[in-house]
């Protein structure tokens, strides 16, 4: 068992939270997959930390926290009101500008 | 600077955690509903929480609690309540291929990043026990309030932001008057009065609850000893998850259930024709 365990697990949650941005059409999933990238991201940068003995990782990391729930609110706020006006969530229905 | 040990213990946690967490985030992949993809990953962020406690984070672990599993998954899991748990994702593929690609991509890049961190030369882990030495909240909380504390107010300032454009993205302005229960009462008396379809003066009725089937999905039974079908929610309706009402027979053979209609219930007396 060494650090690099963490890091590569951060790599793989990383991957699956990348993949679910791509595949799913729901937005409130892709919005997770979002939301597990940045906490693969702080998994990594609590990791440096420990292994160079240096705490600014784990204050980046929580920057990194404040930032997420800040984007999930407004991110959250921009789905409700796409879905009050379109009706609908899913993140192919949102093509005005398109047509 | 001496080298950091890593316990036996963190090793068995971490061969526990991971691939629990590993699983929980799949199912961002391959779940079909969204309360169940929202409480898994609720449960990769505990996981995640503790893996920071175990790499001397206690301040972060314990933020990571209240932050996501506290606060931003309860907000997820109000979003998904307030867009419709009923909503289905379509399944059409928009571009051809893609998601093959997409899981392709992402294969790669998992085994990118772990032959990066794999392959690459690392320090000797240092740990944090001498950062750590006045505990680890109050080691992180001296470097935020000197180093980052420009970072710390400006976070201030975009949480403001935020909550400032979450209400007026949310705000909904009224374009017609406001319906209150008496206007609601009135409306409908009127549309009684004045005949038609409209059948009935009180709410509708409540789904019929009988003592063998104690469940809102079996519909309530009209003085004819029909089912009403609208007294069952629409969200089951759309599910297709109410139950057909049982026939007399069934109802003879389970003795007569209270509250469910005799076996020979009187047909062709309409609550209309009566008042008529």
């Amino acid at each position: 068992m060494s650090l690099v365990n963490y890091l590569v697990l951060a790599g793989i949650l990383f991957a699956i939270g990348s993949a679910a941005v791509l595949v799913r059409r729901n937005s409130i999933v892709a919005f997770m997959g979002v939301e597990l990238m940045l906490n693969a991201a702080n998994l990594t940068l609590v990791t440096f930390a420990r292994m160079h003995g240096d705490l600014s990782g784990q204050v980046i990391a929580f920057f990194v926290m404040v930032v997420a729930a800040a984007e999930v609110v407004i991110g959250l706020a921009i789905i409700v009101s796409i879905f009050r006006t379109r009706g609908s969530a899913s993140l192919d229905d949102a093509s005005l500008l398109k047509s | 600077m001496t080298g950091l040990t890593i316990s036996a213990g963190e090793g068995v946690l971490f061969w526990i955690l991971a691939p629990l967490m590993v699983l929980g985030a799949l199912s961002l992949l391959f779940a079909r509903r969204t309360v169940h993809i929202a409480v898994s990953i609720a449960g990769v962020m505990v996981g995640l929480a503790v893996m920071y406690i175990a790499n001397e984070a206690t301040f972060l672990g314990v933020a990571q609690v209240v932050v996501y599993t506290g606060a931003v998954m309860m907000l997820f899991v109000f979003v998904i309540m307030l867009v419709g748990v009923d909503s289905t994702e379509s399944l059409t593929e928009t571009l051809r291929g893609q998601r093959w690609l997409a899981a392709l991509s992402a294969l790669g890049l998992a085994i990118l990043l772990g032959a990066v961190v794999t392959r690459a030369v690392l320090p000797e882990p240092v740990g944090l026990a001498a950062a750590n030495a006045d505990s680890n909240p109050v080691a992180v909380a001296r470097l935020v309030f000197s180093d980052f504390v420009f970072a710390f107010e400006l976070t201030g300032a975009l949480l403001i932001t935020a909550a400032v454009g979450a209400l007026s993205l949310t705000h909904r302005v009224r374009l017609g008057i406001k319906v209150d229960q008496r206007t609601l009462a009135e409306a409908k008396l009127k549309r009684y009065g004045a005949g038609g379809d409209a059948t009935l003066v009180v709410n509708r009725p409540g789904p019929g609850v009988y003592a063998r089937h104690n469940s809102a999905d079996m519909p309530a039974v009209d003085a004819a000893g029909n089912p009403v079908e609208e007294s069952i929610t629409t969200v089951l309706r759309v599910r297709g998850q109410e139950r057909e009402l049982p026939s007399a027979e069934e109802l003879a053979d389970a003795g007569h259930p209270y509250g469910s209609p005799a076996v020979e219930a009187p047909t062709g007396t309409q609550a209309k024709e009566i008042d008529a």
